[in-house]
């Protein structure tokens, strides 16, 4: 059975689950499917959702990294992109800073001659660098490569003034000196300027400044020194050499003439022949003079050229030292130099000369020695035993050689006589080339002679001009350093005027801040003093009145210790008064209070206050006492019952019967016994019951004031029966207050005199 | 004490009334038995009489406070 229900329940089950497997399985399906096509389509969505996220990022990327505005647009609005950006970018492009530009070589100022202004290729242009302090320093200015034209003297000008301005600005750099010039044979054409190292950009200070120049001065003197000592030295080697040599070709051309001469009294031979050879002899000396002395001269000459090119080479580097003081120098040594050329190439010249005539000699000497020759060859030729030395033959010839040599000799004379005559015919054509070679050779030595003329003219001109400039230079200097040294002594001036104004403001100033200082100073002292007499008074009428406060203090503490005691006497007195009404036995009633009171009484004699209290408790309670609240408490029910009974008796109704109705009403009325009272009483309140309710409720809540109260509104028989009760109330209640006023007085008496701890 | 006053008023009362009652009782018994052939009517007589002077006297003096008293002046003109 039971696989029955199970089955059954399977049954059921598998029912419920085929019933719900075809919903189910398609729910599953659909489910499934709807999963699936959710899944997917959510896969989807998913997918392109992130497809576009990923895009818009990348692409946002991409534009940032082309355009860095659109970047830093990015950067600007949307937060911790910069660091996205600063991730996948790398830091931003640093902003474009315009491009300062690069400042010119600062060339420095240079206080020079005019020359040197219009020397140099370009002056610093002091004025565009008016911001930074040009470095006024000496040493080796800037100067640009290419070899600019020189400036005009106009332009030269502007410059000086430009520097003297620049000067006057930067008064504290020493100007310097002027050192660094170019050599003036130099023009701006000829030479290259070499591009010096590039000056420093910041000013050096006044001490490194002036030591520099010191320095350089002194190396400049020690150049020049060294210079002129150079110079001297070369000129006066090449001096000496040249003189040497000048000397050398003087003694040439005196050899060449002696020897000319010799040889032309050689050719002469009209002296006897005996003489001859001594004259030959002194001939051949002549010659060997002629040619050692031509030898030495040569030597002397090479010498002397040597020490010319060596003075020259100096003077070029002398030059090139730029060194302006040694111009003068070299100018000089120039001049030297020049005139030592020309002398030596005068004399070169004569010497050339002489050696031209002592060729034509020497070659009028070799024809007539050729012609000798030949004569002696005829000779020997006709008369073959005749030797060469014929001189010494004249005695030993015979008459066949005398003869012949006669005929020989006629013939001779016929040839040269038929030679003379062709000649005088040639003559002119002779004579014409000769002059024409003449013409040629005059030509040409006229052209050398011109050349070196003109060489030397120009050198001459040139060294003219170079001393000429070197005047103008130095009288334009002259007048430059009195323009400066005018300028100097206005600048001096206007300095003084403008240093004594400044002097006088600031003096007037200084004397202002000092009086005003002063005036200050003074006040302020008397303030201080007037403060301290203040203070001091304050101070002593403070203390003063500290003292007299003290004293003061002490009586009133004295008055108040008194006062105090007696509070406390009065307060003990009252707690005393107080004391004895908690004597109210049950229905008795206290002690009288008299002797409490006359306690009070003597306490507080000077008190009008607590003794007008005093009195003013009732005579009852004094001589006999008051009832305690209880009691009247207890008898107030008492009064209650009783009231009760008779509220319906009054004058009208008085009989017995109406006490007798009146019982009956007071059994038969079920009223509460206690009733709120209100606030104001109405006249439906004036019942009977109603007052002794609100009565009951006052009573019992210890309210014995609005209880008398309300019972005070009886009337009738029950007013004639509370009469007591009320008397005995009012005179509780009189007492009571009047000891609570008292003890209340007391009380504040003791507050007021006791002091805080 | 006022509020014993009626206290004492009722029981003055209540021994006048006893006395007078006693005493018309005892009186309308003599008075019966004496004069009267022993009939019943003086003695109730006599009771009623005892205890209505009783009853006047409790009103009265119950009363008494509420009874204006007045005084004779002669007054004369001078």
């Amino acid at each position: 059975m039971l696989r029955v229900c199970w089955k059954g329940a399977h049954a059921a089950a598998r029912q419920c689950v085929c019933g719900k497997v075809k919903a189910h399985p398609l729910q599953h399906c659909r489910r499934y499917t709807t999963a699936g096509d959710s899944g997917s389509s959510a896969g989807k969505i998913v997918a392109a959702s992130l497809l576009t996220v990923g895009g818009g990022l990348s692409g946002t990327i991409l534009y940032a990294k082309w355009d860095p505005k659109f970047r830093a647009n990015i950067e600007k609005s949307v937060p911790y992109s910069d660091q996205l950006f600063e991730m996948a970018l790398g830091p931003p492009p640093p902003p474009l800073v315009p491009l300062q530009k690069k400042p010119g070589k600062i060339e420095p100022l240079q206080i020079s001659s005019l020359s040197e202004a219009s020397k140099e290729s370009k002056q610093p242009k002091a004025k565009a660098k008016k911001s930074d302090p040009a470095p006024v320093e000496a040493p080796p200015a800037v100067e640009e490569a290419p070899a600019p034209t020189p400036q005009t003297l106009e332009e030269a000008s502007a410059e000086a003034a430009h520097i003297i301005s620049a000067i006057g600005e930067v008064p504290s750099v020493p100007a310097p000196g002027t050192s660094d010039e170019s050599p003036p044979g130099h023009t701006a054409a000829g030479e290259e300027r070499k591009d010096h190292h590039e000056p420093a950009l910041k000013e050096r200070p006044a001490e490194e400044v002036s030591a520099r120049l010191a320095q350089q001065d002194k190396a400049e003197q020690d150049a020049l020194a060294a210079l002129t000592a150079g110079l001297e030295e070369s000129l006066g080697s090449s001096a000496k050499t040249t003189l040497q040599a000048i000397g050398a070709q003087e003694a040439v051309l005196t050899a060449i003439a002696t020897h000319a001469n010799k040889l032309r009294e050689a050719m002469d031979s009209q002296t006897p022949p005996d003489e001859k050879s001594t004259q030959w002899k002194a001939l051949n000396e002549a010659l060997s003079d002629r040619t050692r002395a031509m030898e030495e001269a040569e030597e002397a000459l090479l010498k002397a050229k040597g020490e010319l090119e060596i003075l020259r080479g100096v003077i070029n580097s002398a030059k090139q030292s730029k060194i302006d003081s040694a111009r003068p120098q070299i100018l000089a040594a120039e001049e030297n130099l020049h005139s030592m050329i020309v002398d030596l190439d005068k004399v070169v010249t004569k010497v050339q000369t002489a050696q031209t005539e002592a060729k034509i000699v020497s070659q009028y000497s070799e024809l007539v020695n050729e012609a000798k020759a030949q004569f002696q060859q005829e000779l020997a030729n006709i008369t073959p035993e005749i030797q060469a030395n014929w001189k010494g033959l004249s005695g030993k010839l015979s008459a066949d050689d005398l003869n012949s040599l006669i005929a020989h000799a006629h013939r001779r004379i016929d040839q040269l006589n038929r030679e003379l005559a062709e000649q005088r015919v040639r003559e002119q054509i002779h004579i014409e080339a000769a002059l024409e070679q003449q013409k040629l050779e005059d030509q040409k030595a006229l052209e050398r002679a011109v050349t070196s003329a003109l060489e030397h003219r120009r050198e001459d001109m040139r060294l003219e001009q170079e001393k000429k400039v070197q005047e103008v230079r130095e009288v334009m200097e002259a007048e430059m350093r009195t323009q400066l040294r005018r300028q100097a002594a206005a600048h001096t001036d206007h300095l003084r005027d403008v240093l004594k104004v400044q002097e006088q403001e600031l003096r007037e100033e200084a004397q202002e801040i000092l009086n005003s200082k002063m005036m200050e100073q003074e006040t302020h002292y008397r303030r201080l003093t007037q403060e301290q007499l203040d203070t001091f008074t304050l101070d002593m009428n403070a203390a003063y009145a500290r003292l007299k406060g003290i004293e003061e203090a002490i009586d009133s503490h004295v008055i108040a210790e008194e006062e105090a005691r007696k509070a406390h006497q009065l307060w003990l007195s009252v707690e005393a008064l107080n004391y004895t009404l908690k004597s109210a036995g049950a229905d008795s009633p206290t002690e009288p209070l008299e002797g409490a009171v006359g306690v009070i009484k003597e306490n507080c004699a000077e008190n009008e206050f607590a003794q007008a209290l005093a009195s003013a408790l009732p005579e009852e309670s004094l001589s006999r006492g008051i009832y305690g609240e209880a009691s009247l408490r207890a008898r107030f029910y008492d009064i209650r019952r009783l009231a009760r009974r008779v509220a319906l008796i009054d004058e009208t109704r008085n009989s017995l019967y109406q006490y007798f109705l009146s019982y009956l009403q007071s059994i038969l009325l079920f009223e509460r016994e206690q009733v709120v009272p209100p606030a104001k009483l109405a006249s439906e309140d004036l019942d009977t019951f109603r007052l002794l309710a609100y009565a009951t409720y006052s009573i019992e809540r210890g309210d014995l004031e609005l209880a008398a109260k309300f019972v005070n509104q009886l009337r009738g028989e029950s007013q004639r029966v509370a009469q007591d009760w009320l008397k005995e109330a009012r005179l509780t209640l009189e007492t009571k207050q009047v000891i609570s006023l008292l003890s209340a007085y007391a009380n504040a008496v003791g507050l007021g005199t006791t002091q805080a701890p | 004490m006022s509020e014993k006053e009626l206290g004492q008023k009722w029981d003055r009362c209540l021994a006048d009334c006893a006395v007078k009652f006693g005493t018309g009782l005892g009186l309308g018994i003599v008075f019966s038995v004496v004069f009267f052939k022993r009939r019943t009517w003086p003695i109730v007589f006599g009771t009623g009489l005892g205890l209505g002077m009783a009853y006047s006297n409790c009103q009265n003096d119950l009363r008494s406070r509420y009874v204006l008293h007045s005084k004779y002046f002669s007054f004369e003109q001078k």
